[in-house]
């Protein structure tokens, strides 16, 4: 947790709910508000409470990313009692994102974190009069999809690979501070600059995920990824999904040959449905590549939709068929995935094949065969159901107040920060003896990293230590 | 023995931490009781006969710095001093000196038998005398009862304590020495939440009996630094160290009788310290290590008694006989004494505020090992901080507003107080560096800067001190002032010989002196002045110079820190009534009951909307709190 509650930062965030409204509200608050102002608009700062309309630009090469109406609000009037701004900008996930980035590249703005802007009304007394469940409403309105571990945001592979990170850094940290600490031990196995190999090998890998860019972790969304055995109708069932009169749809250029993706809006929050090919063990090269795809496409997505079906009439009583699990060893089911027993319009889901259930409870799929939802993507039987069951799973796992261009633009600041101090780290000269200098940059990007995937307490730090060191004088 | 029963502060313990706590208050002007159980045994090294160490030397700098005894007494027995981690930087160097036990304890009987307001009584103490809820004394073992506005405790491994040796359990306060039975039931009866700890001790051996031949010979640093600001040299004559390590057959002898330790036969429940542990633990847990170092630590100049560190054992007498023949230059040695484990009752430290006191029973500090801490300097830390308030205490001071209280940002002391009162313990408590955030701020060189001057604030530092540091000072600002109003152009320090970028910048000394392309020596020519700066003053200069970027950064986490440890709780506040806030979280702020915004943050389990809801309430109800947020925004 990010124990400071008072902060001199200037803080932003968009304050509209994740999705696709017309209009989307950014709000910044701090003593920099009027300084990030001048620099988006290229404008003075509007007259205190009078809205205006501006341009916004990106400063980088001056193009324009929106017409928006912009309210400044002058310290102490405002919500949070400091200087405050409001950008009413269009809804469209890329002005947003272009928008934020440009706050994010502003020196002395950080993006907020969850609950800050009340966090500062209450520091500035604010709330003085209101009762205090309005202030817990408050709080729990920013901060909903962060009142459990940050980690928790960082479903599949994206949070996999954070955690990852986390557990070298804090390795490389213990071996270094033991190295510091025991000063008058011989510390077998390895010690102290040793450790920094491994601390070479994560910056590079920290940049080059910050150098993909476009890539999957700045893709705007919560990706679902629909995966099951050729012909148990994912192809019909995403039509279904799509065609749902609530959903908007627009078509998305699929990265590869194989997957067909579509974005929608599944409670709030935009959501990118992935179908992929059919997984099967046997087949030609080509073939191969695609399920290849499919399995990777699937362990980074969020959430999986595992369909599966009797192929046709004559395989209702050979469940065998329905889904070949010797494919699904590379991928694992989380909790909030979903199993999706689909063609009900063939014959109706009974019992499986007890052996084909055991097979697949071994892999971890017991909790999501307890209840499978019988779907018919052909007639639309049951479609509703299933729409409610993505619902709540889509918002219980990523209600987002946040944005996840919001989310993902604090992590991305966060693994700059940490590159920029691991940087620093290697840079200090091996003759220069200072290893708690390479020791303090380590620390603060452990923090950074702890941002994302919560913070590291010394006494793990400890535990390594005495783990893998033998210490005792 | 004085017939006087009313003082101002009594202290009941004559260790590490009750010395400096006595002395902390005698020197505050508190008319001040010390109860001990031997006069002899004052300033006893139970342990290891060594004071400091990395996290260690830097506790015994600041208590120094505060105006303390420890480290002037261990300049004065020291007889092998070392600087710790000399190839690093300033920030994770720690003074250590092998100390002369009878040196150590003579110079410490010294100090607390002539200190003026000082009164000491051997005795041991039976009870504490509560009225109204407040602790208002103590009763003796002779029955006689002694009244003061404020009691601290410090027991070190007396309470309750009990030593192991092979199966034999022995009730002891330490070898030969009777524990404190009875007041620990009184401990018991208060409600308090204790628990049991354990430590060990390796066997004592005769110095004559060992072959030195075989042993690598450890030399202190020559010349000797001195722990206290107050010492330019040591004068004490100086002496070796050797180094010898276990062997095979030492493994495979604590191997095959591992069962018959204390430790693990189930004997002992008290939890030990990991990274002080066992023989017989680092067997257990490392069978893969060959080796482990066995340091012979002499205990004085003219005794011939020697301390094997790293080979505490409580496994029986034959055993320990046995495995240390297999050690190299052991093979022919005399045990005097046995070693031994040790188990004794603690307090668990989240009964304390941040002053020490227990908050359940006003009067009553605790400091030392009864909170669950190990290590002389640790103990000493602890006594100091609840000396100092204790005497506050005495004297009628608003305790809210006058407490001596460090924070984490300010001093080692400050982070161990706040880590016990906040996180309580799991085991025996340490200071290690990496529990302060604020490292390269916090070194042992720099302790006066850090805490003379709120000594001085205070009043527990007397004049000689401030003398010396007010002349350490002026030559520092002078020294800072010159190398500050002294620059080049790069091209001029080309012209010099020094390898730096023609980027048009101009590079004072500060400057100069932390860039790779320039060195001392070069600048010293430039300008001959500075070969006239003290030692102890141009190593500071050098540190501001290397440490420079970082120590801005740490000044800017530093003033965020502070901010929310200036949002200042109510300690009479009824946590129960926030709505909207889980009862977990409620319960565990009523437990313990944080001073600031910033303490009920470091709290398990603490969340950003719980922690916004206290901010809420807190400004509802304290007025004053909104003073010190506006303030420190």
């Amino acid at each position: 947790m990010n124990t400071e509650i008072a902060s001199d930062n200037t803080i932003y965030a968009l304050s509209t709910p994740a999705g696709r409204g017309a209009v989307a509200i950014i709000r910044i608050s701090g003593e920099k508000t009027t300084q990030a102002i001048d620099i988006i608009t290229k404008n003075k700062v509007p007259p205190a409470r009078q809205a205006a309309v501006r341009q916004l630009y990106n400063p980088q090469d001056g193009s324009v990313i929106d017409e928006a109406l912009v309210l400044y609000f002058k310290a102490p009037h405002s919500y949070s009692g400091e200087d405050m701004a409001e950008l009413h900008v269009h809804g469209g996930a890329a002005v947003i994102e272009e928008t934020l980035a440009v706050l994010s590249r502003i020196d002395g703005l950080a993006p907020a974190e969850p609950g800050a802007f009340t966090r500062r009304a209450v520091l500035n007394g604010r709330f003085d009069l209101t009762r205090a469940e309005a202030v817990a409403d408050l709080i729990d309105a920013e901060t909903h999809a962060q009142k459990t571990q940050a980690l928790r945001q960082l479903r599949g592979a994206l949070g996999v690979l954070y955690g990852g990170w986390r557990e070298r850094l804090e390795r490389a940290l213990a071996h270094l501070e033991a190295d510091i600490e025991f000063a008058d031990e011989d510390l077998l196995g390895g010690i102290g600059r040793a450790v920094l190999a491994d601390v070479t090998a994560l910056a590079d890998e920290i940049r080059a995920h910050l150098a993909e860019g476009r890539g999957r972790a700045l893709r705007d969304g919560v990706e679902i990824a629909i995966i099951g055995a050729p012909n148990v109708g994912k192809s019909s069932l995403l039509n279904q999904l799509a065609g749902r009169e609530a959903a908007i749809v627009s078509a998305r250029a699929g990265t590869t040959r194989d997957i067909i993706e579509v974005s929608m809006v599944i409670a709030g929050v935009p959501v990118v449905v992935a179908d992929t090919a059919g997984l099967r063990a046997a087949g030609d090269e080509i073939e191969r590549e695609g399920v290849r795809r499919a399995t990777k496409r699937a362990a980074e997505a969020d959430m999986k939709l595992f369909v599966f079906a009797p192929q046709e009439e004559a395989d209702i009583d050979r469940p065998e068929l329905w889904f070949h699990q010797e494919d699904l060893s590379e991928i694992q089911p989380d909790a909030q995935d979903v199993a999706i027993y689909n063609k009900s319009d063939l014959g109706a889901f009974d019992a499986i094949d007890k052996a084909q259930r055991d097979a697949l409870e071994a892999q971890g799929f017991a909790p999501l065969l307890a209840a499978p939802l019988a779907v018919s993507a052909k007639t639309g039987d049951g479609m509703a159901a299933l729409w409610a069951v993505l619902e709540a799973r889509v918002s219980e796992a990523f209600g987002l107040s946040d944005h996840p261009a919001l989310t993902r633009q604090r992590h991305k600041d966060a693994l700059e920060s940490a590159l920029v101090a691991l940087s620093r780290a290697l840079d200090v000269p091996e003759d220069a003896g200072a290893l708690e200098l390479v020791a303090e940059d380590m620390r603060l990007a452990m923090r950074e990293i702890g941002r994302i995937t919560g913070a590291v307490d010394v006494e793990a730090l400890l535990d390594i230590v005495f783990r893998d060191f033998c210490i005792g004088k | 023995m004085s017939h006087k029963t009313k003082f101002d502060v009594i202290v009941i313990g004559g260790g590490h931490a009750g010395c400096e706590a006595a002395a902390a208050a005698a020197r505050m002007g508190a008319d001040t009781l010390l109860l001990t159980h031997k006069i002899e045994t004052i300033g006893e090294m139970s342990c290891n006969p060594a004071i400091g160490g990395v996290g260690k030397g830097h506790l015994v700098r600041e208590i120094d710095a505060l105006d303390g005894l420890m480290g002037r007494v261990a300049d004065q027995a020291g007889i092998q001093f070392r600087l710790l981690n000399q190839r690093k930087g300033p920030a994770v160097r720690g003074p250590r000196a092998q100390a002369d036990r009878k040196l150590y304890r003579e110079a410490m009987q010294a100090e607390i038998l002539n200190m003026e307001n000082l009164t000491v009584i051997a005795a041991p103490v039976d009870d504490l005398e509560v009225t109204n809820g407040r602790a208002t004394g103590v009763v003796a073992g002779d029955g006689v009862v002694y009244h003061a506005p404020a009691t601290v405790l410090t027991t070190g491994t007396f309470l309750d304590g009990i030593i192991h040796l092979g199966t034999e359990r022995t009730p002891a306060g330490r070898f030969g020495e009777a524990p404190a039975k009875k007041l620990s039931t009184r401990l018991y009866a208060l409600d308090l939440a204790l628990g049991r700890m354990k430590t060990g001790t390796p066997a004592r051996l005769d110095a004559t009996s060992i072959d030195y031949s075989v042993c690598e010979p450890q030399p202190g640093d020559e010349p000797p630094l001195p722990f206290s600001f107050m010492n330019s040299e040591i004068k004490v004559p100086q002496t070796i160290c050797h180094i010898t390590t276990t062997t095979e057959e030492t493994q495979a002898i604590i191997a095959e009788n591992i069962k018959k330790s204390p430790v693990y036969s189930g004997q002992i429940a008290g939890v030990g310290p990991r990274y002080c542990p066992a023989l017989e633990d680092k067997v257990a847990r490392f069978p893969d290590r060959q080796r482990h170092q066995v340091f012979l630590e002499p205990e004085g100049l003219d005794d011939d008694t020697v301390y094997p560190n790293g080979i505490s054992t409580s496994l029986p007498r034959d055993i320990q006989d046995a495995f240390l023949r297999t050690i190299p230059g052991l093979e022919n040695v005399r045990v005097k004494r046995y070693g031994y484990a040790i188990e004794y009752d603690y307090v668990d430290p989240r009964e304390l505020d941040m002053t020490l006191q227990v908050k359940r029973l006003p009067g009553l500090y605790l400091a030392g090992q009864i909170n669950g801490t190990t290590g002389y300097e640790e103990a000493a830390g602890q006594g100091l901080v609840a000396g100092l308030n204790a005497a506050q205490k005495a004297a009628g001071a608003d305790v809210a507003k006058d407490a001596f209280i460090l924070d984490r940002a300010d001093a080692y002391i400050g982070v161990m107080i706040d880590d016990l009162v906040t996180r309580g313990v799991q085991e025996p408590y340490r200071m290690f560096t990496s529990r302060a955030e604020y490292r390269l701020t916090l070194r042992a060189d720099n302790a006066d800067q850090r805490l003379t001057p709120k000594g001085l604030a205070f009043g527990c530092v007397a004049a000689p001190r401030k003398a010396v540091f007010e002349a350490k000072i002026s030559k520092l600002e002078a020294a800072r002032s010159f190398a500050k109003a002294h620059n080049l152009t790069p091209n001029e320090a080309q012209k010099h010989g020094m390898n730096i970028n023609s980027d048009g910048i101009r590079r004072n000394i500060i400057d100069l002196l932390g860039h790779p392309g320039a060195s001392w020596a070069q600048l010293s020519s430039i300008w001959p002045e500075m070969q006239e700066w003290p030692a102890e003053i141009r190593e500071q200069i050098e540190t501001d110079a290397q440490y420079a970027g970082y120590l801005d950064r740490q000044s800017a986490d530093i003033a965020a820190f502070r901010r929310d440890e200036s949002l200042k709780l109510p300690q009479d506040f009824d946590y129960m009534q926030i709505e909207g806030m889980s009862n977990e979280v409620r319960q565990k702020l009523a437990a313990t009951r944080p001073t600031t915004l910033g303490q009920a943050a470091r709290l398990d389990g603490m969340t950003p909307a719980a922690l916004t809801l206290l901010l809420h309430y807190a400004r509802k109800n304290l007025q004053p709190a909104r003073d010190a947020a506006d303030g420190g925004r």
